[in-house]
């Protein structure tokens, strides 16, 4: 004990910086970063090697070129003489709506099975159960396959087309159903929607004011969009004849004419996609529901409410808490198995992705924009998702 | 004193609800006009879709198309004379399914015997020789690996059963594709001849195993404290998990080539495993977040008080409660990769789902995709159903939730 107590020792002074740790951690990350970047343009650089064999180089001005090739199935006009840019919108498009499309049926199904799942009755919740574990176990793709090759194109020929109420005709070109069409006032009736958007808007702010003044909250919504439908039904009722006709559809020699038809990859690919997803909903719904304490239910039938409206007013809004974040991922989930459709040839994002790359032989550029079509798609939903899961947090007390 | 503990008995239920058929009915389908209607819904509908499926499934369908591709079906194009192999890995999975069994699971024995009874049955109908002998080696590992367990217990096994399916997996591998070179009888088997349940299987097990220590890594490397290395970790599972499987598997199968320097190349089915394998991992690394963040933050704490380091801390006293905390959902994460595979179907590769629909193409079995594809459905369905019951299991088991 030569040394005095009270002097620190030497190297707590000042650390030499190969031993500081906050310079250790930066150094650490710079020689991650560092290592990481080199894999990185070790990889870019042997892609681009290999493409230059190949005579090729990353190139995105190959999609004003002419696709050459034919989509079954197209919301926009399309054809041969397109360019691929607009091929890929189409395809775009077509995966938004099997995906909305898809969203809605898988939501209404999920949520009619977890209740059902939850049901009173044995045998109710017995066949819920048969369902969810049934789908939850079997992989999408063999649905999807079995749906279009061992159900949508093995039904009857056009000539004996099952007819449903509607009417509605099944055949193995797909299913024909009734179609609005545009009668001889629309272009009048569309200003009359304008009218009837502008009222509700009107409604909208007028009762948003009111409200911010006396401090309670009336129904915004419910009455702007009672004041939207008032104004066209009003509107439908006022012009001489009606703006939009429902057209059935009929069988005309080889052919439907008139109504919607729906191709048998369209169906097989909405049909599977929401069943699947369904059975997932239900579990969400399922565990959403039983998240809300059972003293709520109670307290709520001893009210004297009725089970319809004990579910309603008590149990779901509570619920919905729980249910939103896997929900969330479920119908993302939705949006990326549309891309399974190119199994059955439906022509989404990723069919006509393939087409495109198999035309041109651009595979990095293709695969990047497809890759990157989805990603947004993806961050987009969420994104919006969130900010619902955040409005609906807002309730919370 | 002593009456009032004889009067604190539980009241029992009026005897008609439970103790006969008709009370259980009048409670559970028709307590109500609403509750009536909905048993006549469910029976209704049970009876339009049920009645037609028994008759085709019994009467209607023609199995042989499954008979006569069976072994294609299960694995594929594996050269006839190294089946043996298949069988051998069968074995040492009966064996390790039957000690953790023993070991840990130790109920359920309904189902176990009904497993182990269907094999026997199977035995007994087999026409040929070496398969009857193979079902009938299976059985005894199996029965062999119960008993092991059940007398080893948990305490002399428990270690060596975790070592045992950790070992497994990659024997496997090994097994089925064999040493390089040679025509002897452990040769060579590349893996363009794998298919069928065979490479769907061995797509699940290198997905999961290799995917396994990446997700950690990434997981742990979404919440560390070095913002270079957090940035990296979430950017990349929120890209991978923001595109479907199939873009990733389409890009491995066609970009990877480019990727690898001129002369290098690697076959199909690696490529399949490595999408498969990126893919998985940003999943499971969600998952294991999922267990990390239940860690309450005075483990770290007093992991640091007892002067552990990073390192230590990690492996020996935060991971094994987090992923404890988590194995259910791992579970459920195997079983949906289980599914997936089936994707690879898409990029050309003949696994369970690919093998049956080149079946079907077959013009002489044209005709047979509802017998094929539902062949197919129920494979998939069991096994995953099973995972998902075992998973169940090990979360009693493990207890879950509980401490």
């Amino acid at each position: 004990m030569n040394q005095p107590q009270n002097q620190l020792p030497e190297f707590q002074k000042s650390a030499p910086l190969w031993r500081d740790e906050r310079v250790l951690r930066i150094a650490g990350q710079v020689l991650f970063l560092i290592l990481l970047a080199a894999a990185i343009v070790g990889l870019i650089d042997n892609m681009l090697d290999n493409m230059r064999r190949q005579g090729l180089q990353p190139d995105f001005t190959f999609f004003r070129l002419t696709s050459g090739f034919d989509i079954g199935e197209h919301l926009i006009p399309y054809d041969r003489t397109s360019t691929f840019a607009r091929a890929f919108l189409v395809g775009l498009l077509n995966t938004l709506l099997v995906s909305g499309l898809g969203i809605l049926i898988a939501t209404l199904l999920g949520v009619f099975f977890g209740v059902c799942r939850l049901s009173t009755n044995f045998l109710v919740r017995q066949v819920a159960r048969g369902y969810i574990e049934f789908l939850r176990n079997i992989p999408l793709l063999v649905l999807l396959i079995f749906l279009y090759v061992g159900v949508f194109i093995q039904l009857p020929r056009l000539r004996e087309a099952l007819v449903l109420p509607g009417p509605t005709l099944l055949s193995n070109r797909g299913v024909a159903i009734p179609g609005l069409v545009a009668g001889p006032t629309f272009q009048t009736y569309r200003l009359v929607l304008v009218g009837a958007l502008l009222l509700a808007a009107g409604v909208w702010i007028g009762l948003t004011w009111q409200a911010r003044r006396s401090g309670r909250a009336p129904l915004t919504l419910v009455w702007s969009l009672l004041a939207f439908l008032a104004a066209a039904a009003a509107g439908w009722i006022w012009l001489p004849s009606p703006p939009l006709i429902l057209e059935p559809p009929a069988v005309q020699g080889l052919r439907v004419v008139g109504g919607v038809t729906l191709s048998p990859e369209f169906m097989a690919l909405l049909t599977g996609l929401s069943i699947y997803t369904s059975a997932f909903i239900a579990d969400v719904v399922r565990a959403g529901i039983q998240s809300v304490s059972r003293g709520q239910v109670e307290a709520a039938k001893s009210l004297g409410l009725p089970a319809g409206l004990i579910l309603r007013l008590i149990v779901f809004p509570q619920a919905l808490r729980v249910i939103v974040p896997p929900l969330t991922s479920q119908y993302l989930n939705l949006t990326k198995n549309s891309s399974l459709a190119v199994a059955i040839g439906f022509p989404e994002l990723f069919h006509v992705s393939g087409t495109i790359l198999n035309q041109s032989g651009r595979t990095v550029e293709v695969i990047i924009l497809s890759m990157g079509t989805y990603l947004s798609i993806s961050l987009i939903t969420s994104a919006l998702m969130n900010w619902y899961n955040q409005r609906v947090r807002l309730v919370e007390r | 004193m002593a009456g009032e503990l004889v009067t604190r008995q539980q009241a029992l239920p009026p005897p008609g609800e439970n103790a006969s058929l008709i009370g259980w009915a009048r409670k559970n389908l028709f307590s109500s006009w609403f509750n009536t209607l909905q048993t006549l819904l469910a029976l209704g509908l049970l009876a339009l879709l049920l009645r037609p499926a028994l008759v085709w499934l019994f009467e209607q369908a023609e199995w042989r198309v499954i008979q006569d591709n069976f072994r294609l079906l299960m694995t594929g194009q594996y050269p006839i004379d190294q089946l043996w192999r298949v069988w051998l890995c069968l074995h040492l999975l009966a064996a390790i399914l039957g000690l953790t069994w023993g070991v840990w699971v130790r109920g359920w024995w309904y189902i176990g015997g009904a497993i182990l009874l269907i094999l026997a049955v199977l035995a007994a109908l087999a026409r040929d020789p070496a398969v009857r002998l193979h079902l009938l080696i299976l059985v005894g590992s199996a029965l062999f690996g119960v008993g092991l367990g059940w007398v080893g217990g948990r305490r002399l096994l428990g270690r060596t059963l975790t070592g045992a399916w950790v070992l497994y997996f990659p024997l496997v591998l090994l097994i089925i594709r064999g040493i390089s070179g040679g025509e002897g009888e452990f040769r060579l088997v590349p893996s363009n001849f794998w298919g069928g349940l065979l490479l769907t299987f061995l797509l699940t097990v290198v997905g999961i195993v290799v995917s396994f220590p990446l997700g950690i890594l990434l997981a742990l490397g979404r919440r560390s404290q070095l913002p270079a290395i957090r940035w990296v970790s979430t950017a990349y599972i929120e890209l991978i998990r923001g595109v479907p499987l199939i873009t990733i598997l389409f890009m491995a199968s066609t970009m990877v080539p480019l990727f690898l320097p001129s002369g290098v190349t690697i076959d199909r089915v690696l490529r399949a495993m490595v999408g498969i394998t990126l893919f998985s991992a940003a999943y499971l690394a969600e998952n294991v977040r999922g267990g990390l963040q239940a860690i309450p933050h005075g483990q770290y704490e007093a992991a640091q008080a007892l002067g552990l380091s990073g390192f230590h801390t990690m492996t020996l006293i935060i991971l094994p409660q987090a992923l404890r905390i988590v194995i259910p959902v791992l579970v459920g994460q195997f079983i949906s990769l289980f599914k997936d595979t089936s994707l690879v179907t898409t990029i050309g590769l003949l696994d369970l789902l690919g093998i049956g629909r080149s079946i079907l193409a077959n013009p002489q079995y044209i005709s047979y995709q509802h017998e094929v594809l539902v062949f197919i459905t129920f494979i998939y369905w069991s096994f995953s159903f099973l995972m998902s019951l075992l998973s169940q299991r090990l979360e009693t088991a493990l207890g879950v939730g509980q401490r």
